[in-house]
């Protein structure tokens, strides 16, 4: 579980984030949605300690990582996967020489068994047989794909997907999203996900937390944010006709 | 630490032997016309002809190949190495290193420190090897100086230690150029914009740094 307690971070004299707290189990999806700009990346950046909040508390499994120094807070990151919005592979080296990368920085694998994991990380995400094109040889899609399998290389505790089928097809998003909700389940991971995709909402949203002016506006799962009254939720979720009347008819039905 | 070691060999690829070119191209020219020039200052019967071989070889040594090489190498190493850092900075690729647990700095710099501190002082003898044959291409072949009076003149008071000194110079101008070109890379903020703008910059600065060593350093040294 990770707990984030009354964080706070500004940039400059812009404040992005104001106390924000929440809690995020383990074994379960948690997704942290929002329009664009609201504070959600920044939001997981503070948490894994990219950038430096300014006041509050993060903790991982009870650890707390705000106060560690930077040799515990690596032994923490070991076991965090994190796929970054803009994917971030390391384009001088191959798809498969990206997924290898931690194991062989961290692991005392044999060749063989690196291999294999490798192997079954790409299989994992569809990707099976492409190991040697490079990131730039990669579609935009293909490389999210490539920056989950090397996020879930380590088998992390904890992982991280910022916005994980922004520009995939909807058929290539399922399949990822379903990817991310066997793994958190199977090895009971606490699994962080951004998203605005509601389709994702709907598939995989065990706890959803809605970040809006940098404050979290609304907390509740996939069922919940169908009947909330929350202004902003509705404006948020149902912004299309189309989401509206699929509203409708589901609030009727569960009347 | 096979990573490591493949790092290391790209780096030397890329700041040794991709660097061959231009080093050879600039020494062979540069070393004609110091020997031509020598010559044409040189042109009094009091002084015995074989002092162009040697002025021409002390000037390479002292200074034209392990100065102004490294400046030409600042430039263009120098430059790649922010640029090639700070699109790792932009493109959250520093970000994904240090998620995994890895010293981002020390990953990426140790390999090029290494490799410029291996390899710049063996360009540099290169291009100490090739300014002479400059020198003789020019003097020999344009039939100012036997071979011989050329190659005596090069022996001339010839000090090992001048070498050394160069070497010294050669290797601190490497680090120089590889830590200052890293920094402006590592701490980019922004976009490609601001990119372009700090490599021209760690080529700036790094140059005025070497100018300013080799002033401190030919001071300790040589005096
Ligand atoms: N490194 C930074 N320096 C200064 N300001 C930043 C930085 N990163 C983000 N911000 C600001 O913080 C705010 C929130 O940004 P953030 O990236 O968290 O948005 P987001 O909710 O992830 O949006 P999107 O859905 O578009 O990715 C923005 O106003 C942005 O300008
Ligand atoms: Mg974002």
């Amino acid at each position: 579980m990770i707990s984030v307690r009354n964080i706070n971070k500004t940039f400059g004299k812009q404040q992005v984030l104001y106390d924000v707290g929440a809690d995020f189990q383990s074994g379960r999806v948690n997704l942290i949605i929002g329009q664009s700009g609201q504070g959600k990346s920044v939001l997981a950046k503070c948490m894994v300690g990219l950038h430096e909040v300014d006041s509050g508390q993060i903790l991982f499994d009870g650890r707390d990582f705000t106060s560690m120094d930077k040799s515990d807070r690596a032994e923490i990151r070991q076991e965090i996967g994190m796929l970054f919005q803009g994917s971030a592979l390391f384009d001088s080296m191959t798809v498969e020489e990206n997924v290898k990368f931690p194991l062989s920085m961290f692991t005392k694998m044999t060749k063989k068994e690196m291999q294999d994991r490798v192997d079954f990380c790409l299989d994992r995400v569809n990707l099976q047989g492409r190991n040697a094109l490079y990131p730039s040889e990669c579609s935009g899609g293909m490389q999210k794909r490539v920056g989950i399998a090397r996020a879930i290389a380590m088998n992390p505790k904890y992982l991280f997907c910022d916005e994980p089928n922004s520009g995939l097809d909807p058929k290539t998003a399922i399949v990822i999203d379903s990817l991310i909700k066997d793994i958190t389940y199977e090895y009971g991971i606490t699994t962080i996900v951004i998203t605005h995709d509601m389709n994702s909402v709907m598939e995989i949203g065990d706890n959803v937390i809605f970040i809006h002016q940098g404050k979290k506006w609304w907390e509740g799962d996939r069922h919940t944010i169908i009947t909330t009254d929350n202004p902003e939720i509705e404006a948020f979720v149902f912004a299309s006709e189309f989401m509206k009347k699929i509203r409708s008819s589901l609030k009727e039905r569960i009347k | 630490m096979s990573i490591f070691w493949r790092m290391l060999m790209d780096e030397l690829q890329f700041i040794g032997i991709n660097s061959i070119p231009i080093v050879a191209l600039m020494s062979t020219f540069m070393g004609a016309v110091i020997s031509l020039q020598t010559a044409s200052n040189m042109d009094s019967p009091l002084l015995p002809a074989y002092t162009v071989g040697y002025i021409t070889q002390s000037s390479i040594i002292l200074e034209f190949s392990p100065t102004i090489i490294s400046l030409i190498l600042a430039g263009k190493v120098g430059s790649n190495i922010a640029s090639e850092i700070g699109t790792m900075r932009i493109t959250e690729q520093i970000d994904a290193l240090e998620i995994m647990g890895v010293n981002s700095i020390n990953h990426l710099m140790l390999p090029k420190i290494l490799a410029s501190i291996l390899y710049f002082p063996v360009l540099i003898v290169f291009s100490m090897f090739l300014g002479m044959f400059g020198g003789f291409l020019a003097l020999v072949i344009s039939d100012l100086q036997t071979t011989e009076t050329y190659i005596l003149g090069l022996r001339s008071w010839f000090d090992p230690y001048n070498i050394f000194y160069a070497l010294t110079k050669t290797v601190a101008f490497g680090f120089i150029i590889v830590s200052i070109s890293s920094f402006y890379g590592y701490y980019v903020k922004g976009g490609s914009l601001d990119v372009g703008k700090a490599s021209t910059k760690a080529v700036v600065v790094s140059s005025v740094v070497i100018l300013i060593a080799n002033f401190i350093i030919t001071k300790l040294m040589l005096l």
